[in-house]
């Protein structure tokens, strides 16, 4: 059994009622289960929402949060993503602050480089989004962290879908 | 079809489950559901002195009789006082619906007067939960709720009834049937898996089968009386399994587990099978995890997927009702070879066989379980503990029988329960000799049932093992802490804390106090006033009141064997 800490990804189907979200995040608090980042919106069909839940445990934890959450009333169906072809994704803002001109040209070369859009701009800030996988995402902020004085970030939490062909994360 | 009130609609789902027995506290958000109870006589109100006592009766009630325990609080504080009880029922897989008061929709998140929002206080100590928003959800709602409870494993379900959705007029419909897309619990074995252990089974030269709560729970006792009868494995019981299989039976060796027999802890610690039925592997029954069971391929079966492979890793899992599992064993079972086994078994008990050290004169409670199993024994009874040392006596010197079953609050571990629990036990079984099981500390935790048990003329007789301590504390103060009674003496209080003697006497005077009730009471001091006590307190059944007998014990005894807290289960204190 594979007994290492890494990150996991789970896809839930659950009911679209009130308190859901609070019932699944406090299953996690509740048993001391690790949660990386946990989305959720609704689908196709507006009575059915689905998550997409990060964390990071070994094997035999892993197994138990995927049991604990498929007793639950709420909970429609479990999906393991962390062995399939998934392509997953994650919308990160991140605005930097205090900016020279020369910053501002060398953040909109940064844009350029990872793909991301500026989304708004003043005279002396800048606004950039990204959608990239959340270890990209946090290698992005590492990056600007270490090259500009003040930023400020949002990420919104990895969402994910069965891949059709070819596997990405 | 007419509009009806949800009020009115509660009360026509509880005549089409079949709740003959409500157990209730009113409240103002619940008091148009009292009004509409007072128009019919289908469904009859229990009125407990308190919604702890109200939840541990219904929660009792349902283990004695199989059927849904129906609870109806108030909101705020009658919601609140559940928690214990739900917490209870919850751990050790009681089906219950509790239905909870709540302020009007409008008033909800704006601290109006008793107003809590018990759903999210009680999300993890519940099987389900759920507001009532809407309602034309209500008949729904309320079908899926005794749906929940009772099946998979069951436990606590918590509909929440706001005032205004409940005044509202709607549908008079109650549903007949459930489908919850999310929840399809399945009770049949793998074929594959069961043959699987049976091959085990068969290859093991020291198999040993260990029954838990599930057992009982899925009424499964006949049938795994048969299997152990087939296979000649012998037994070990956690204490909520314990009478899986008679207790006199000669393939029983007794519980394991912290307070186990000599002989169950050994077999576990050196079979090399441990087929395990409907239990979690709780730490109590395990001491030191990684050295339970080390010599044995584990097979585990339990209705709830997330209870296996969580304590202790098994080797062949198989998610199923108890009983179902077992019928299938037994089509395909073989007698297996244990006879070298038993011989070594049959040494651990004859080396120390489970018995307190004799003490000439003095009353011990093995003395008292020995006797109650004794002026009793042609009585169809229930016998229910609350928790501490008294607890631990009874699970090891009751004998459990086919006309014996003992209930308790096994893995919450909830003083309080014993008293209740007998008064829900006897409501549901009124032709049952029901008898309770307290220290001292629990019974004072829900005295005010005297008056229940009195009014509803339940013929009770409550066992209190006086040892003016909270004797289960004081054991451990007495083994790992230096003597040091810290918080375990009941006569302790202003008096010893300015260093002068105890008071004399016991406060309460429980004889008294049960007969300040109306209810008997008989204090026993010497060995030979136990079996006339009893006697007195079975004829006083025809009086239909209860019977309080005090038994005043040494707080010195202490339950044998002992596995540490932590340690390995072959370690035991023995004396």
């Amino acid at each position: 059994m594979d007994n290492t800490m890494r990150k996991r990804w789970i896809s839930l189907y659950v009911e679209n009622q009130v308190g859901v979200l609070s019932k699944i995040s406090g299953l996690f608090s509740a048993k001391c289960y690790n949660l990386e980042s946990l989305t959720v919106g609704t689908t196709e069909d507006p009575t059915i929402s689905r998550m997409t839940i990060e964390t990071i445990s070994d094997e035999e934890t892993y197994e138990q949060i995927k049991k604990q959450l498929n007793r639950m009333v709420d909970v429609i169906k479990v999906i393991d993503f962390t062995e399939i072809s998934v392509v997953m994704q994650e919308l990160m803002f991140i605005k930097v602050k205090n900016c020279s001109k020369e910053d501002k040209a060398e953040l909109f070369r940064i844009a350029q480089t990872y793909q991301a859009k500026v989304r708004d701009y003043g005279h002396d800030s800048l606004l950039l989004e990204f959608v990239h996988t959340a270890h990209k995402n946090t290698a992005i902020i590492q990056y600007l962290k270490s090259e500009f004085k003040t930023i400020e970030v949002v990420r919104g939490g990895t969402v994910g879908i069965e891949a059709i062909t070819m596997p990405k994360r | 079809m007419k509009k009806i009130s949800g009020n009115k609609l509660l009360v026509k789902a509880l005549r089409e489950e079949g709740v003959d027995i409500m157990f209730g506290y009113p409240g103002a958000c619940t008091i148009d559901i009292s009004d509409e109870i007072y128009k019919q006589d289908y469904t009859k109100v229990v009125l407990p002195r308190h919604e702890q006592a109200l939840v541990h009766a219904a929660d009792a009630y349902a283990r004695s009789t199989g059927k849904v325990g129906v609870c109806l609080v108030t909101s705020g504080p009658g919601a609140t006082n559940l928690v214990t009880g739900l917490a209870t029922a919850n751990y050790d897989s009681v089906p219950l619906v509790c239905f909870t008061g709540q302020v009007a929709r409008h008033l909800i998140g704006n601290d109006a007067f008793q107003e809590v929002d018990i759903v999210g206080i009680t999300r993890s100590i519940t099987k389900y939960g759920v507001t009532v928003k809407d309602r034309e959800d209500l008949g729904r709602i309320i079908k899926e709720a005794f749906y929940i409870a009772r099946t998979g494993r069951p436990g606590p379900v918590l509909v929440d009834l706001p005032k205004d959705v409940m005044a509202e007029l709607g549908s008079a419909e109650y549903p007949d049937t459930v489908n919850i897309r999310g929840y399809k619990p399945s009770t049949t074995a793998h074929i594959g898996q069961l043959k699987r252990a049976i091959k085990m089974l068969n290859k093991a030269e020291r198999p040993l089968f260990l029954a838990g709560g599930g057992v009982n729970i899925a009424r499964a006792n006949d049938s795994f009386k048969k299997l152990v009868e087939i296979t000649g494995v012998p037994v070990v019981t956690t204490i909520m399994g314990r009478g899986a299989i008679p207790t006199d039976h000669p393939l029983f060796i007794g519980n394991l587990g912290m307070h186990g027999a000599y002989a169950s802890n050994m077999a576990v610690g050196e079979c090399d099978l441990l087929f395990s039925i409907g239990t979690r592997f709780n730490d109590r029954i395990t001491g030191k995890l990684h050295a339970f069971a080390p010599n044995a391929q584990i097979v585990h079966i339990d209705i709830d997927t997330a209870s296996i492979s969580r304590n202790i890793k098994v080797d062949v899992p198989i998610v199923a009702d108890a009983k179902e599992a077992i019928d299938k064993l037994l089509e395909y079972v073989e007698p297996c070879n244990t006879a070298k086994w038993m011989d070594e078994i049959g040494v651990w008990k004859h080396m120390y066989p489970l018995k307190m050290k004799p003490k000439k004169g003095v009353m011990q409670a093995q003395d008292i379980l020995e006797t109650l199993n004794e002026v009793f024994k042609d009585d169809e009874k229930i016998v229910v503990t609350d928790v501490g040392q008294h607890q631990m006596f009874t699970s090891q010197y009751l004998e459990v029988n086919e006309k014996t079953r003992m209930f308790m609050s096994g893995g919450l571990g909830t003083m309080g329960y014993g008293f209740p629990g007998a008064v829900g036990a006897q409501i549901g079984n009124p032709d049952s000799t029901v008898i309770a099981i307290s220290g001292d500390g629990g019974m004072q935790m829900n005295i005010q049932e005297f008056a229940t048990a009195v009014l509803e003329e339940l013929p009770l007789i409550l066992c209190v093992f006086n040892n003016t301590y909270l004797g289960m504390v004081r054991q451990w103060q007495k083994l790992f802490y230096g003597k040091r009674y810290s918080m375990t003496d009941l006569r302790s209080g202003a008096a010893t804390r300015r260093g002068e003697e105890k008071p004399p006497t016991y406060t309460p005077d429980f004889v008294k106090l049960a007969e300040s009730y109306g209810a008997k009471g008989i204090r026993v001091t010497k060995p030979e006033e136990m079996a006339p006590a009893f006697e007195q307190a079975k004829k006083n059944r025809a009086l239909k009141v209860p019977t309080l007998i005090e038994f005043m014990l040494d707080p010195e005894d202490q339950v044998y064997p002992m596995v540490q807290p932590g340690g390995t289960l072959e370690e035991m204190i023995l004396d």
